[in-house]
């Protein structure tokens, strides 16, 4: 269930497949509470609810994908809005083109916009992947600190492009009038919309599974731990590095056009720099370098900005707090508290 | 575009610098001598010019509240240093962005409950209102004039700074070799409490200029971090004279891209589209430089050794 | 152009002032233990770190079994052939030895791009890492992190993750720095018997053990090769006693 298995010298040699350790008890349940409440609250007629887990599973999918590159890459990316945001513009123009039923960007030999979820996805998975690779051969030339700022800084300048460009309500947003469409299904329904997004979060959940336990994660593992030791070996690092960043861009890229769905709206706030670093917050508050710590972390921050959002307007002063004292005192996160291991590394 | 124009943009680029070099050489002295990244610098920012604000309002003197405002950005500076900060030192990059971002949210949404979220507002001082004929028939308003010559002032006293005082030569000690200094005997953590204050005062001294010809409003800061970070990226991350050119590069050609694209794209389209690419690519500009620069230079113009 | 297997012409690095390499030439012939002595600061790092990749020498050039290494990257000289083990041993801490060793498996079978199959399963990649470990007499060690490993057992992994390359050279920084006795001498027993499976250029301190196993030694003083030859060579040259044997207790410590 866990990753951790693979990862770790002290497991068993084989995967345990059928043998959930205790980290893999919590995660199945973190899953269990989500469809469990998600239904209990549609059933109940309490469609605010279904979307708010619908929120948390897609946050999880965004923290999923930067903890491909942050937790198990090693790569502190302070950028990851920019995908996110990419995704959303992504599904937000594909279905203001649809309405107009204009071609897309309005460039008079591409295709016509789309409200069709299946090809905007594909849409933004390819154009995240495609931004990830730019900025991550550029800033994969550094390290450090400087990696941080570079990515910070690329994701800034796609913020201020977006800004500045008025076709597609330039710092208003663009309205999403009708939820895009995924074949027969009603996607309005709000329980409907969260099974989609649940099924694409377990989706990107086991492909991670069996990517970090594949040659190419042991490659990735090494990258993060000793690169001196991988290219020892014979492999260069930073080829390596920049497929998961590319991935990890991908992946944040889809949760991005989900959550415009989501909202029926994308604005430049989905590429605000609060947002990479409220992603990387949800990594760092599940536990970094697990793989279903973007889920706890999720969770616990959307419960977080519901219960204390409504008791103040102040709530991010305590999020402050929180996230303080998780830094300073509980490095190990929502993981490392309930399964009481400390992080990785 | 006349001339006149060109030039006074090259000023308003120069003044701009000027800003995000009080800015940069902070983060930089932080990050050269304690090795930590320090996210909430722009608090400090925004302490300096809400506190110039408040202070200026109440007493009614723009220079009383312009020397309490750096103060007190100083003092929150060795502050925060001492409650939170000097835990980090040893801590990886990773809990330095995550505990920093942390303190962003607490400074600004403290900031927003103590003082709402309707901007504050400074004017400039009597003594520096008006403008200044220069060269090329120029009128040019004598505060960002002031500003700029400020900028001169805090770049030779830094340089004097680091490079005459003990001070400073406990500095430059920090910054070759963090364990020699401590094994000569120099008391580390007042140092550092000082590098720090010193860093959050010329940040604070940024905003509260900037005050007086911007609304002092929450989040303030956060443009001008970023764009400090863009800055000691070019430069070399340490390096105070790295800090230094960045900030004049960024600022002019920040200031001017945003004048003369627009201009150039008509020369090839038609008008309307033409301001919208060029306001578009100019508010890119910077970014395409930094890729530039660390595609030649992965390391920064004045790479430092560490 | 010779039959040796790394062939080392005409090296050369300056820093500024200090001509750190001068004029280096050493030949590994196969079959041989090939040691590279000096004392400290004589410039033996540097010229590791050319021949490893990780420092571009300003003129010369480098063979490896007919190919030239000059423009290629650490990693490209690995999967050429290049085995080298690091005087800080150079491992992934957390993994385990296994884990540690199979990479090099990997990386011989030039897969690192697979995304679906499980590693652990993977008896192509455990098989051939398994028989290094039992030759290295590290088979009970398989599953321990390295992290829980002794020094001495440390540097056998190292060589082991080399030996996992099937390496043409094996490149040894110092492999019994910091070795007691008793690790010493199963370190040498070791190498004896791997000469005849690869060369081996050894970079040590040690001198009993580099007289002991070296069938040609270079002295390497001041950047400069200053004597070549086998041990009864050198421990006669005049030129070597005084530069290096001289002093050689205030060295060792």
């Amino acid at each position: 269930m866990t990753q951790s298995h693979s990862l770790t010298a002290t497991g068993p040699a084989q995967p345990a497949r059928f043998r959930l350790d205790r980290e893999g008890w919590i995660s199945l349940g973190l899953l269990l509470i989500l469809v469990v409440g998600a239904s209990v609250a549609y059933l109940a007629g309490e469609n605010f609810f279904v979307n708010l887990a619908s929120r948390m599973v897609i946050i999880a999918l965004a923290g999923v994908g930067l903890n491909l590159a942050l937790g198990f890459g090693g790569m502190v990316s302070f950028g990851h809005a920019a995908y996110f945001g990419l995704g959303g513009y992504v599904a937000g123009i594909g279905a203001f083109h649809a309405f107009d039923m204009t071609p897309a960007l309005g460039i008079p030999f591409l295709p016509n916009g789309s409200d069709q979820m299946i090809p905007l996805w594909l849409t933004a998975i390819a154009l995240c992947g495609l931004l990830a690779y730019g900025i991550g051969r550029l800033s994969l030339g550094t390290s450090g600190v400087y990696f941080i700022m570079i990515t910070l800084a690329f994701a800034q300048m796609i913020y201020y492009f977006a800004i500045s460009w008025p076709t597609y309500g330039g710092e208003d947003g663009l309205p999403i009038y009708i939820r895009n469409q995924l074949w027969g299904l009603n996607t309005n329904n709000s329980l409907v919309f969260f099974f989609l997004c649940f099924g694409l979060l377990l989706a990107a959940l086991s492909f991670c599974h069996r990517l970090l336990g594949s040659r190419f994660g042991a490659a990735l593992t090494m990258a993060r731990l000793n690169p001196v030791r991988l290219a020892t070996s014979g492999v260069e690092p930073r080829p390596v590095k920049l497929v998961a960043f590319v991935i990890s861009g991908m992946i944040t890229g889809l949760a991005g056009a989900l959550f415009a769905d989501l909202n029926g709206f994308v604005g430049t706030s989905m590429l605000d720099w609060h947002r990479s670093g409220e992603i990387m917050v949800i990594v760092i508050l599940g536990g970094v370098g697990r793989l279903y710590g973007p889920v706890a972390g999720a969770m616990l921050f959307v419960a977080m900005e519901f219960w204390l959002g409504g008791l103040t307007e102040y709530w991010q002063f305590f999020l402050g707090l929180v996230l303080l004292a998780v830094v300073l005192f509980a490095r190990g996160g929502v993981f490392g508290l309930l399964s009481g291991r400390s992080r990785h590394e | 575009m006349t001339l006149s124009l060109l030039f006074e943009q090259l000023l308003n680029g120069l003044q701009l610098g000027t800003m995000l070099f009080l800015m940069a050489s902070g983060l930089t002295l932080v990050f050269g001598v304690m090795g930590l990244i320090n996210l909430a610098h722009g608090s400090f920012y925004m302490t300096g010019a809400f506190v110039t604000a408040w202070v200026t309002g109440t007493t009614g003197n723009f220079w009383v509240g312009l020397l309490a405002g750096t103060l007190a950005a100083a003092a929150v500076g060795a502050l925060v240093e001492f409650a939170v900060i000097r835990r980090l030192y040893h801590r990886d990059h990773l809990d330095q962005v995550l505990a920093t971002f942390a303190l962003i949210l607490i400074f600004s949404e403290g900031t927003r409950w103590l003082y709402g979220s309707s901007p504050l507002w400074l004017n400039v001082p009597d003594s520096l209102a008006g403008s200044v004929i220069l060269p090329f028939g120029v009128e040019y308003p004598l505060y960002r004039l002031a500003i700029i010559g400020m900028g001169v002032l805090i770049a030779i006293g830094l340089y004097l700074l680091i490079s005459r005082t003990r001070l400073g030569m406990r500095i430059r000690a920090g910054e070759n070799d963090r364990e020699m200094i401590g094994a000569l005997g120099v008391d580390i953590s007042t140092l550092y409490t000082l590098v720090f204050a010193l860093g959050a005062g010329l940040a604070g001294l940024a905003g509260a200029t900037i005050g007086a010809l911007q609304s002092v409003q929450v989040g303030m800061g956060e443009p001008v971090l970023i764009l400090a970070f863009v800055v000691i990226v070019i430069g070399g991350i340490g390096s105070i004279k790295g800090a230094l050119v960045g900030a004049l590069l960024v600022g002019v050609v920040d200031t001017l891209g945003r004048v003369l694209l627009p201009d150039l794209f008509k020369l090839f389209m038609e008008a309307s589209a033409a301001s919208g690419v060029g306001a578009a690519i100019a508010s890119m500009l910077i970014y395409i430089l930094m890729a530039i620069i660390l595609i030649f230079k992965p390391n920064g113009l004045f790479a430092v050794k560490h | 152009m010779n039959e040796a297997v790394l062939s080392i012409q005409n090296l050369n690095k300056r820093f500024g002032a200090l001509h750190a390499t001068k004029d280096v030439s050493i030949n590994v012939m196969p079959g041989e233990i090939h040691a590279l002595i000096g004392p400290n600061g004589a410039g033996k790092s540097t010229l590791i770190a050319q021949i490893a990749g990780t420092l571009a020498p300003d003129s010369g050039t480098l063979w490896l079994d007919g190919q030239s290494l000059d423009s290629l990257s650490v990693a490209e000289r690995a999967r050429q052939g290049l085995g080298r083990s690091f005087q800080v041993s150079s491992l992934a801490e957390s993994l385990s030895v296994r884990r540690n060793v199979m990479m090099a498996v990997q990386a011989l079978q030039g897969s690192s791009f697979r995304f679906w199959k499980p590693v652990n399963s993977d008896a192509s990649l455990r098989e051939p890492a398994d028989a290094v470990l039992a030759q290295m007499d590290l088979g009970h060690r398989a599953d321990t992190p390295v992290a829980e490993l002794s020094h001495g057992e440390r540097r056998q992994v190292e060589v082991a993750c080399a030996l996992a390359l099937k390496p043409k050279i094996l490149l040894l920084d110092e492999p019994m720095a910091g070795l007691g006795p008793e690790g010493t001498a199963k370190l040498t027993t070791l190498l004896e018997t791997l000469k005849h499976q690869v060369p081996i250029l050894l970079i040590e301190h040690d001198m009993d053990a580099v007289f002991r196993l070296a069938d040609r030694i270079s002295v390497l003083v001041a950047g400069e090769v200053i004597a070549h030859g086998d041990s009864d060579t050198i421990r006669n040259d005049p030129n070597v006693r005084e530069a290096y044997l001289g002093d050689d207790h205030a060295e060792s410590a």
